[in-house]
Parts: C-alpha cells; structure tokens; sequence
C-alpha cells in the first residue's frame, strides 16, 4: 500500500538513522532516501528481495527479524519500521521490545482486523476474512497474532509502552486516532500506524 | 610427461616473463624481519579510466594466483575465477579494472620460499620469514601507489582473499569505496587450523621434503603436497554435493578390484586433484600460507576487537556466504556483518543457497554472481556521483 509508506515517510525527519525491518524489495528505503535523505538499512528474509535491494545500492542484511535482531547494538537508529509483519511472528512482544531497545522511535503498522469489512465476513458469513490487506486464507495465512488497532492501543497501555502517535489508514484517506475517536477509527481503518517509544 | 624436475625448469624460464613489481620500500614484517626490494607479481584486466574511479582488487585464496581470468600463461589452463570476472560477466573488463597481486610466500612470482636468499646465493626454503595476512597486504598496497590508485572503486576476494580484505579494510581504512568478503573468516577456527595442519603434516611427511631443503634438488615432494591438496578439496566440497557428484560410483569399471587402486570415482577425482596440484604449487609455499591464515585473527589486533577493528569505516560492505560451507560457515561470516553493524558500518549481507560447499564462489552460481554484479554497479554508479560532488 502506497499511501502506508507515505505516511510513515511523513512522521520521519530528515537526515535520521533509520532501519526497515523487513524492507520486502526496498521501496519503503528508496522512497526515504530520495525524499529525505534517510540513512536507510533494511532487514529482510526472501533471497530475491535481498537481490533487489543490492541492485538498488540499499544497503541490506539476510536474516530473520525473529531470531537475528540480537545483532543490531542498542539504540543505534533513531527509527526501526515494521510495516506489516507483527502479527506474523511467533512472538510479537518479544520483537517489539527489541526494536524499541535498537530504535529511539518505532514505526509499527498493522492490518486492521476490527476494519468493519473485517468484521462483517466474520459475522454474516460466519467465515474467516478474505480482504485486500488480508488476501490468504485461514489454512495458508502467515499471519498468527492478529490484532485491531484498538488491541494494539490497549496493549501499549498495558506495557507502558508510550505512543507518540497513532494514523489510521483507509484507501486515501488518513486520520490521527485518539482515545476519544478510537472506537469509531478502529471501525473505518484498513491499517493502523503506530509511532512508539 | 615431462620429469618434475624438467617442469620445474621449464616453469621457472616461463615464471621470467610474469608482470613484477620490484618493491624498494622496506616491509617490516610481524615476525620481526624486514623485507626489502623484493618481486610481487601481478596481472590486470580492462583499462583503468580517465578518473580512476573503476579499479577494483581481487586478493586470491590459498592455491589461487594472479591470473584471475582469460589463460593463465603459465599452466596454460583457465583463470581460476573466470566465472565471475571477464568480458560481460559480473566483475566486467570491459567496464573495469581488475587487479590481482601474487600473495608474498606464493609460487607465481612473488618473493617466496622458492626465491633466491640473497645472503646464502641459494633457494629460502624454511629461511624464509614467517609471513602473516598483514604483511601479504601491506606488501600489495605499493601495487596501488605503482599503478596511481588513490582510491579502489571495491576490493573483493574469497576464502583466504576475504581475509586478506578484512585485513585491507581495516589496515587501510580510506583505501577503497566497496569492499565485498565472500566465504570467510574474521579468525581461524580450530577445525580450520586442524586442516590445515594436516595439509602441512602430509607435505612434511614426505622424505623428498627434507625440512623444505628439496628445491636445492630442483624436486618436489609431490606425494605430501598431493595429499595435502586432496584434504584441501574434501573441505570445499560439501556432503551433499559430493554424495549427489559422486555417490559410491565406480571409476570406468563394473565392480570392485579388491585392491588399493582408485576404485571409486571420488578417490580417482581426489588423486587426479592431488597430483595435477603438484606440477603448479610449491610445498613450501603452502606450508607458509597455510601458516599466515592459521596465525589471521583480526580481533586480536585491536583492543576493542573485530568492532573496533572496523571503527570509522567508510566502505561500504557485503558480505556473502554459502549455506553448505562448512569450512567458513554462514556464521563466520555473520558474525563479521554483527561486528561492522555494531561498529556502524555500510553493511550488506546475503546467504546464497547452494549445495556446492566453500568452493560455490568458484563456481557458476547464478544467484551469487547476480548479487556480485548488482553490487558493484550500484556501487560504481555511487562512486561515480561523489567524486563529481
């Protein structure tokens, strides 16, 4: 999604350190790069990926963000993004503490399982969701920890995790979610960024 | 075939036309010795430009040489990394420039074991200095400063050339925009100090050696070092790709000949492997450059260790291992992309999946090649820019 890497673009200053976790074939760093002068790295798994992002001149490692980000010192970037992929690992809190323990901010966004479109194929076709941000289905899905925005919300809380800032996404349209406009947010967005630390 | 010692003579008439560097500079050498005006041979391929911004050096590995593509004109077979590096192919002549340098204690060029000692008028042989990585690239710095290189576009090299980049990269922090190690270490293992000792052991074994004495006698102990080339080559081979290449199939006969002769095509290939070794390499020479690999542990020269070793870089890395390689494995080289991450290094890192063992950087493998080449073109297309900024 386009308009995702977009707004994580917007809440980055530039000239900052910044790691992509799980930077698929570079765009997201491409695009921080050219538009910021982000000093970009990225982390990925998929080998043609990392092929990709050599041939573009990003600079990249091979690796599993489940079991390798031990590698990365502390605090050595001032933003770690996570676009897409919490909710795929085996232990999602274990991950988010790491990248909050590499980067002075984290960028994690999500797929919005409360998205009323989400909702209703569960509730009126009594089946699990197929949609454009959730295209696999229940026996092929790499997704094992999903989660809404509002759970996301509660677990920051919960954790004493501090949020800086919370946009939710739905097609072309952004908006800043709050406490008080949570419920009807978690409702009309397709995806949840959140900025953390 | 010609007698060993004929070949001899015949290699060192030819060894007369290698392209050499004679080195005035004095070298002090980590032993403790110094060497001065001594040969270090070398090839090129392409035209180095207008700028000087598309150099690139290789450092070879262990039995490897300056001849890294086209013929090499002394044993008149391939160069042994014409996969990568040729007209066209990853590392590419007709846009590059391609330097190589015999390593000092090889046997193409190179002062080494078999060179005259000037106080004895007589062959080296065990006289010759113990020499170390350092010294084998500081002696291949001078070649930069011959040739008016300020700065390398990349330097790369596998296996024992990795390490002689690690060490380059570290010696020489500001010497080259892009550095690419491929199947190495930061440090010997045990096993790989087990190998190579027993390498060492096969040729010392051999009586012909006689305390690395056997070059007075214009010979060679050529049963040691073919065994010490047969243990080299199971190490670069992995399980798999030799169970798949091999198998328990027999060598041109229908079953056993219930004798010691190479029934098996794995034991025919190994001897072939062995003895052709012998009519290019000299024992003493692997003698000492096993040596100077075993002695390599980069972290012990700087206090902080590997991270401080990288400390200040500018060059920007990528490191590539293979995931059948059990002689540098994926680890050895991860853990040199951790140290130049936590030193806050440029640094890439792939793993290339493959079942053809530590020899894949040889070999014509296509996903390693295309991350070669992707690499150092985006690389040239950077350093292109920041020199015109």
């Amino acid at each position: 999604m386009k308009k995702e890497f977009k707004v994580i673009a917007d809440l980055l200053p530039s000239n900052t350190r910044v790691l992509d976790v799980g930077c698929g074939d570079g765009s997201l760093m491409s695009l921080l790069r050219k538009e910021k002068n982000i000093n970009v790295r990225g982390l990925e798994l998929n080998q043609s990926n990392v092929q990709q992002c050599i041939h573009k001149g990003l600079p990249v490692i091979q690796g599993n963000a489940e079991t390798e980000l031990h590698q990365f010192p502390d605090q050595s970037f001032d933003y770690v993004i996570l676009s897409q992929t919490l909710q795929a690992f085996y232990e999602p809190e274990k991950v988010l503490r790491d990248l909050l323990r590499i980067g002075k901010s984290v960028i994690v966004s999500i797929p919005n399982f409360g998205y009323w479109k989400v909702r209703t194929k569960l509730l009126f076709f009594g089946k699990m969701p197929v949609t454009k941000t959730l295209p696999n289905t229940w026996y092929n899905t790499p997704n094992l920890h999903m989660c809404t925005i509002k759970d996301l919300f509660n677990f920051c809380d919960e954790k004493k995790i501090n949020i800086k800032k919370v946009v939710g996404v739905n097609e072309d349209k952004i908006s800043s979610i709050k406490k008080g406009n949570l419920e009807i947010k978690n409702l009309f967005s397709k995806l949840g960024i959140f900025l953390i630390g | 075939m010609p007698s060993l010692a004929g070949l001899f003579f015949w290699m060192n008439i030819k060894l007369e036309n290698i392209k050499k560097l004679n080195v005035k500079k004095p070298l002090k050498l980590d032993c403790g010795k110094t060497i001065s005006n001594f040969p270090l041979a070398y090839e090129t391929y392409g035209k180095l430009n207008k700028n000087k911004d598309n150099a690139i050096l290789v450092f070879h590995a262990l039995t490897g040489d300056q001849y890294v593509t086209g013929t090499n004109p002394i044993t008149n077979k391939e160069g042994w990394w014409i996969t990568a590096v040729g007209p066209g192919k990853a590392i590419d002549t007709n846009k590059y420039f391609i330097i190589c340098a015999n390593v000092i204690g090889g046997c193409m060029g190179s002062l080494g074991p078999r060179n005259i000692n000037p106080k004895t008028n007589q062959p080296y042989g065990l006289d010759f200095p113990v020499i170390t990585i350092k010294d084998m690239v500081r002696a291949q710095e001078s070649l930069l400063d011959h040739l008016g290189i300020k700065k390398l576009l990349c330097a790369t090299g596998g296996s024992m050339g990795g390490m002689q980049l690690l060490q380059f990269c570290a010696t020489f922090p500001d010497k080259t925009f892009s550095a690419i190690p491929i199947a190495c270490s930061s440090s010997h293992s045990a096993q790989n100090i087990a190998l190579n000792e027993l390498a060492r052991q096969a040729i010392m074994a051999d009586p012909v050696w006689e305390n690395g004495k056997y070059v007075l006698k214009n010979v060679q102990p050529k049963n040691g070092l073919a065994v010490a080339r047969m243990v080299g080559h199971i190490s670069y081979l992995s399980e798999k790709g030799m169970q798949e290449k091999f198998g328990r199939k027999l060598q041109e006969k229908a079953d056993y000949e219930f004798s010691f002769n190479a029934d098996f095509q794995v034991e025919s290939y190994l001897r072939h492997q062995g003895y052709a070794f012998v009519e290019r390499f000299d024992a003493n020479s692997v003698l000492y450059i096993t040596r100077a690999m075993d002695y390599f542990d980069l972290s012990k020269q700087f206090k902080g260790g590997l991270i401080e070793a990288f400390k200040n870089q500018e060059t920007k890395f990528l490191v590539i291992s293979f995931s059948s390689d059990w002689l540098y494995t994926t680890k050895d080289n991860k853990d040199i992309v951790i140290a130049l991450n936590a030193s806050g290094a440029d640094v890439s890192y792939s793993e290339i999946a493959t079942d053809k063992g530590h020899d894949s950087f040889l070999l014509d493998e296509p996903e390693f090649l295309k991350t070669l080449k992707g690499f150092i073109d985006s690389m040239y297309e950077k350093f292109k820019n920041e020199k015109r900024i």
